[in-house]
């Protein structure tokens, strides 16, 4: 099927005859039909998988009273006006007043979302950064020296994803509630004074609901990849690249900073991708450790639908909205993507 | 900084070097001091208190000021003897290995079908990549809005165009788990399409040439040249997808079909934990829960070594 069909050669040299009954010969009708099936298969199957992005982006932009109307409008200025309602009310006020329709009440007042999407920024964001730059660092010392367990340590960190995240869930919840609580034990034996104060100010301090906790929390998730990534990466650069910078008189540092990052940098920021991607979109640990502080997109997001006020229109607008940093970046660096998904078992 | 002034060219080296020169073993520790303490602090240390607590009587809303009590084995006991949560794993497994199948034929299908030329190929390999980038949360919350009754799309044209009888997607008990499988074939078929794709493109031309050349079957050519030879890849794909629909937790809830025998282990745990508040209980879930994975990932790696040992 996939190869060309080249009308076979006579074996020797034989009569143009026999040539001209080859170019004759009847049409193969199941190499034809196998390769109709093979175009309709991938045709529906392009329908099943590109037809729900398109239908956001659809009903993104339609008014409240059409996104719910059947039969259903496809097609924007042919089958329906397309409005920007819905993008304002990601924005504005405007729908929580009486609807996306009824009035511009509350078009004047910022929504919720942007300090939501800012905090989505700067969690995810920083989680990225962090977890890019120490984990390209720990990658390159498992790369370039010999370390004792250097194996065992390796599997220990990439086991640490493996872990349903719902499991650590519960312990994570009651450290970051009191990470230092056990200070407070330290301080009670202690006579009054400036450290004993110090001790029990820092036994209270919390890592939920602020964007400490969660980002740290981010970069750990983000960190066992990174490390295998690029540990992967920093393999295939020759050692002698560093070495021969440090002959010229380089320290190891400088050597790195000027010669090997540089080198690495399209790694890192193909790594970066599914860092962020992963920070980006989760939800449960942010749900639960942050519900009214320092809280990302996706609680949001679920609190629009979740409640029970169906707005589909402005949950499609937000999702554009949301999605479209991180399909930025993406297709920015997408040459070395499909490495980046299995987790460096494929080369390319 | 430098008592002599360095010449501009960067690429010149330093008279003297500016940062004071690490040894190689102070700088492995520079370097991983930071992960490894990360790592430590926020993925084991927090493994080990669930572990302690999963022996335990403890509520955090209900016994904050006396602390977990010390219980031995009986939450697992409990756990191990409730059919509760029996159900929650056969209702696992009853999403989960349909779901991965299905992924399966789906996404090493389309990746035979693309694995050629032909225009806009790019365009398209770059388009599906878009449901893997999506949060599972927003796609279960669109897949819904398409699944609603009399008003969603998909009910429209099942229904209302083809006639057939209406299918309460999310409530109905029998179809519920199915549109949960649903939105995960939706997200996750083409990342195994492209791992399929690039398991194809590997394989050498040159044992095709051969085939050819021995006037071999297509069927032939599938089952002793392409298959043997993206098979490990595929296995690596389906121990990816199995872990990460058996901790499948966002869509499930987003989506939250109907009833107790649709209710994955992952919603079963939060509820237990979070809302029910049983702490120490929901601890020694989670410890099963890891366990059966660690076994089932454990398996899967077997038999992929095994696999790529014949081949050597």
């Amino acid at each position: 099927m996939a190869v060309t069909d080249t009308p076979a050669r006579p074996t020797s040299g034989t009569a143009p005859a026999q040539a001209a009954v080859r170019t004759a010969r009847p049409i193969n009708w199941p190499t034809l039909l196998g390769d109709l099936a093979a175009r309709l298969a991938l045709g529906v199957a392009l329908v099943f998988f590109l037809f729900p992005l398109a239908w956001m982006l659809i009903t993104s932009v339609k008014a409240r009273s059409e996104v719910t109307l059947l039969p259903p409008r496809y097609v924007p200025f042919v089958d329906f006006q397309p409005v920007a309602d819905n993008y304002q009310a990601v924005f504005t006020k405007a729908s929580e007043l009486g609807g996306v329709n009824a009035g511009a009440n509350g078009a004047g007042q910022i929504s919720d979302f942007p300090a939501h999407l800012f905090n989505s920024v700067l969690i995810a964001g920083g989680a990225t950064v962090l977890a890019v730059l120490l984990g390209t660092l720990a990658a390159y010392a498992f790369s370039r020296f010999r370390i004792k367990g250097e194996s065992d340590l390796l599997f220990f960190i990439l086991s640490t994803r493996m872990l349903p995240p719902i499991v650590v869930l519960i312990p994570i919840f009651l450290m970051f509630t009191k990470p230092f609580g056990f200070l407070e034990g330290m301080a009670a034996g202690m006579g009054a004074g400036g450290f004993k104060d110090f001790l029990l100010n820092a036994s209270h301090v919390s890592l939920r609901e602020n964007y400490i906790g969660i980002t740290l929390l981010y970069t750990t998730f983000g960190l066992p990849f990174v490390v295998w990534m690029m540990k992967g990466f920093f393999d295939e650069i020759p050692k002698e690249y560093e070495e021969a910078a440090m002959l010229d008189g380089y320290s190891r540092v400088e050597a790195i900073g000027k010669f090997v990052l540089p080198e690495a940098l399209p790694a890192m920021l193909a790594t970066a991708v599914f860092v962020l991607i992963t920070a980006w979109n989760e939800f449960v640990f942010v749900q639960i450790l942050n519900p009214s502080q320092a809280t990302t997109v996706p609680p949001f997001l679920y609190a629009i639908i979740g409640y029970g006020q169906l707005e589909w229109g402005r949950m499609a607008a937000t999702s554009v909205v949301f999605l479209l940093p991180v399909v930025i970046f993406t297709f920015a660096v997408r040459n070395h993507l499909l490495r980046g998904v299995t987790f460096g078992a494929v080369r390319r | 900084m430098a008592a002599v002034s360095a010449p501009s060219d960067s690429a010149a080296p330093p008279v003297r070097p500016r940062f004071g020169r690490l040894s190689d073993r102070a700088l492995v520790w520079t370097f991983l001091t930071p992960t490894m303490l990360l790592l430590l602090g926020i993925a084991v240390f927090p493994l080990l208190w669930s572990l302690y607590l999963s022996f335990t009587k403890f509520s955090v809303i209900n016994d904050a000021n006396t602390g977990p009590t010390w219980i031995g084995t009986k939450n697992f006991e409990r756990l191990l003897n409730d059919p509760d949560v029996w159900l929650r794993f056969t209702t696992t497994a009853r999403f989960v290995i349909p779901a991965v199948a299905i992924e399966l034929l789906l996404g090493f299908g389309l990746a035979l079908l693309l694995n050629r030329k032909f225009g806009g190929r790019g365009l398209l390999m770059t388009l599906m990549l878009i449901p893997m980038m999506l949060s599972p949360l927003i796609v279960a919350l669109f897949w819904n809005y398409m699944y609603q009754p009399s008003t969603g799309i998909i009910d429209y044209w099942l229904h209302d165009v083809f006639g057939l009888p209406q299918i309460l997607w999310t409530t109905d008990l029998n179809t519920a788990m199915w549109s949960l499988v649903l939105v995960d074939v939706w997200q996750w078929t083409p990342f195994i399409m492209l791992i399929a794709l690039a398991g194809l493109s590997a394989v050498p031309k040159y044992l095709y040439e051969a085939a050819e050349v021995d006037r071999a079957s297509g069927w032939f050519k599938f089952r002793n040249i392409t298959l043997p030879l993206v098979t490990p890849l595929l296995l690596i794909a389906i121990l990816f997808r199995l872990m990460d629909s058996y901790r499948m937790f966002d869509q499930a809830y987003a989506l939250n079909i109907s009833g107790n025998v649709n209710q994955v282990l992952s919603v079963y745990l939060y509820q237990m934990a979070f809302r029910d508040f049983n702490t120490g209980k929901g601890s020694a879930l989670g410890y099963i829960m890891l366990v059966v994975i660690i076994a089932l990932a454990n398996l899967l790696i077997r038999v992929l070594n095994g696999l790529k040992a014949e081949q050597v």
